[in-house]
């Protein structure tokens, strides 16, 4: 299979030198398309000091197709749904965008990026997004609340807390402390 | 071949037996040959169109494309930018294809700033040899990072070279999977050049390429606002016709396909003529909105105005006549059926009631839903009866091929009861949007001969269901066959009159409807099909 010379190689690369704040690791050594990339909330940001986990999953069609990015690890944020799939929005990665030649490693740069600079103007969490805009302090308050409940202690991997989430955006209201 | 001619003299009984082709449609004989030149002249003024050639008021000017006409129109245009603009065939196509196909366009700004024009269009100015397949020493494919001895590979202008593996299996990933034809971008992220058709032709197997043209063609089509897919399954057609978005207050394009669909090119749905378009959209959403209340009045079965025997309607007539005391009333109003032969009385107009009558919230409310199940009841009875008809119509077509059989005579003969089906079906299809346009049209000087008109379609396509519904050996007679015929020239020559007054009051605004018509009614529906 002419994906798995492809995988193995960004495997490899991704290993060696990571990129910024990230560790990677395969789950299964003997799968190598999924891999469990662990992130530290970037410096300077509400979410430096909590430890993210992100699950990577490359399609058989992988490089063709995009691969999919999800947090396992809940986060409170315009473009990542607030529920246990945690799934992103990240524009590269829409079948329109996803060229054959992007690497893994500017997609995981490019959810840091996201994590640094949310983009409220594309949003999957349309009131984080409207919060994040209007009322930065209650933002900042709700996210930083999410790091302390959430992102602190060993990185979960397995698909969020429970199987409750279905898609749905309930709003937990962030710890209310 | 054009329609200047008469057409009324085609709905003579004569023509109702033309075999096959004419049957279809008869009042819209020949328009399909008649149309615009290739280019239309985009400013059509359709008043005066209709004015200068002299055609029926509903009628607008259209033309169907096959599948070999839309490719050779784009081949045209291809070559006529080809040769202006001294560029490529692969490039005029692009070229074409971002400017959606506005031409005039495309050589102003291409003769204004070419540089920019190219760079939009995802064309780079350098002007390298065509693009080809090469073994390069020392190549690894950045895809799939392979790097053998021997390993083909292929670059377009922009030079980002990949394995011919990789880049067939990106190329039929698009076009298979994503129906994307037109703008298929260099595999290189960030790099926007467009794969043009010559490479395209290099790298695909013959089974993607059709595929690839397919898709093309499509962009053509549904790049133009003048063309529109045939919404016919299976029908792979286009139609052609001048009447902008903005027109659709003032008339009701209806087209028909030579795959025999009638439809209307404002909105895609089927022929809803006289209504227009938005008025269509605003009269479904209430009827979907409104269903429960009105599901009751298109059931099938009803009770006897005089005995309340229960009866079932199995045919598409609405002349009942009570099998138990022989009581003959009308299926939509319960009326006396005798009232109706005549004069029709009132069964198609809606009485408002007087205001002293509907002084209360209450009042007023039950008056409104009662003045819209007036018009839904008709509106969804004419529906239902339409199904009818044609059920008898295939059922009495089984005996007549049974009766062809005993009495010698010949198939051609029983063509009568086929357009006597037809015509039950598109003049009850006319009739039921009438409904739907009465119930918006507010009380003017020109209402009563719209009703007028209705009720006499009304009654003719009442008399003509009834002469269906005879049995067999009745329908043989040749007496009756002459009435079936004369019958049913009739009921189309009614329907073309109400058309006529109707699209003729629309298009000069004098209707006035008690619901706002923006003009942007209807947002076609979907053009796009992949
Ligand atoms: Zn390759
Ligand atoms: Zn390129
Ligand atoms: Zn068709
Ligand atoms: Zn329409
Ligand atoms: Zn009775
Ligand atoms: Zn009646």
């Amino acid at each position: 299979m002419a994906s798995q010379k492809r995988i193995a190689k960004e495997l490899a690369e991704c290993t060696s030198s990571p990129p910024q704040g990230m560790t990677i690791k395969l789950p299964n050594d003997s799968d190598i398309h999924k891999w469990h990339v662990t992130l530290e909330g970037p410096e300077g940001t509400v979410y430096a000091g909590g430890k993210f986990g992100i699950i990577v999953s490359l399609p058989t069609d992988y490089p063709f197709k995009a691969p999919s990015i999800t947090f396992s690890t809940r986060i409170y944020h315009p473009n990542v749904t607030n529920d246990s799939l945690g799934n992103i929005c990240l524009g590269l990665l829409k079948p329109e965008n996803w060229k054959p030649s992007s690497r893994l490693s500017s997609v995981l740069e490019a959810v840091r990026a996201l994590l640094v600079e949310p983009q409220p103007d594309d949003p999957l969490e349309a009131r984080i997004a409207d919060e994040y805009r209007q009322d930065r302090k209650e933002f900042d308050k709700n996210a930083r609340s999410y790091v302390q409940r959430y992102a602190k202690g060993p990185v979960k991997f397995e698909s969020g807390g429970g199987e409750s989430g279905g898609g749905s955006t309930s709003n937990t209201g962030g710890g209310g402390n | 071949m054009d329609t200047d001619d008469d057409f009324l003299s085609a709905m003579s009984s004569e023509d109702d037996m033309l075999p096959e082709d004419d049957s279809e449609n008869e009042d819209m004989s020949g328009v399909e040959d008649f149309g615009f030149d290739d280019e239309p002249d985009p400013d059509i003024d359709m008043h005066k169109e209709i004015g200068a050639k002299k055609r029926v008021a509903y009628d607008v000017s259209f033309k169907v494309y096959q599948p070999g006409d839309i490719q050779k129109q784009q081949d045209d245009l291809i070559d006529e930018v080809n040769m202006i603009l001294d560029i490529s065939k692969e490039e005029a196509a692009i070229l074409l294809r971002h400017f959606r196909w506005n031409k005039e366009r495309l050589i102003e700004d291409y003769m204004d700033r070419p540089g920019k024009v190219l760079d939009a269009a995802g064309l780079s100015r350098s002007a390298a040899g065509p693009p080809k397949m090469e073994t390069i020493p020392g190549f690894t494919c950045d895809i799939c990072c392979e790097d053998g001895p021997g390993l083909q590979s292929f670059a377009i202008k922009c030079g980002h070279r990949y394995c011919v593996d990789c880049y067939r299996h990106y190329l039929s990933q698009k076009i298979r999977e994503e129906g994307e034809a037109a703008r298929i971008q260099c595999p290189s992220e960030g790099c926007s050049l467009i794969i043009d058709a010559r490479s395209l032709d290099i790298l695909v197997t013959p089974e993607l390429t059709e595929r690839y043209h397919e898709l093309l063609n499509r962009t053509y089509v549904e790049d133009k606002e003048t063309l529109k897919w045939c919404p016919a399954p299976d029908c792979q057609n286009a139609i052609e016709c001048g009447v902008k978005k903005k027109d659709l207050d003032r008339v009701v394009p209806t087209v028909s396909c030579l795959c025999g669909h009638r439809f209307c090119f404002g909105c895609i749905l089927n022929d809803h003529q006289p209504a227009p378009c938005e008025l269509v959209k605003k009269w479904l959403k209430k009827c979907a909105d409104d269903s429960e209340t009105a599901n009751w009045i298109s059931a099938n079965t009803k009770e006897c105005p005089k005995c309340n025997s229960t009866i079932e309607k199995n045919g598409g007539c609405n002349h009942m006549t009570c099998r138990k005391c022989k009581h003959e009333f009308c299926w939509m109003c319960m009326g006396l059926w005798s009232e109706h032969g005549t004069a029709w009385y009132s069964c198609n107009r809606y009485e408002e009631k007087s205001g002293t009558e509907a002084r209360d919230a209450q009042a007023r409310s039950r008056v409104s839903l009662e003045r819209y199940l007036h018009y839904y009841n008709r509106y969804a009875n004419h529906e239902q009866s339409a199904r009818l008809d044609k059920d008898i119509y295939v059922k009495t077509e089984k005996k007549m091929v049974q009766l062809q059989k005993e009495s010698g005579m010949s198939w051609i003969e029983v063509q009568y009861l086929n357009s006597a089906s037809q015509a039950l079906q598109t003049c009850r299809q006319t009739l039921m949007w009438t409904y739907a346009f009465a119930f918006y049209l507010a009380r003017n000087n020109l209402t009563e001969i719209f009703e007028d008109n209705q009720k006499d379609l009304e009654m003719a396509v009442e008399a003509l269901s009834a002469m269906f519904e005879k049995p067999v050996t009745e329908l043989a007679d040749p007496k009756l066959k002459v009435e079936i015929m004369d019958k049913t020239s009739y009921c189309n020559r009614r329907r073309v009159i109400l058309l006529e007054d109707t699209a003729m009051n629309l298009a000069e605004g004098r209707w006035t409807f008690n619901v706002e018509l923006t003009g942007s009614g209807a947002n076609g529906g979907p053009s796009t099909r992949r």
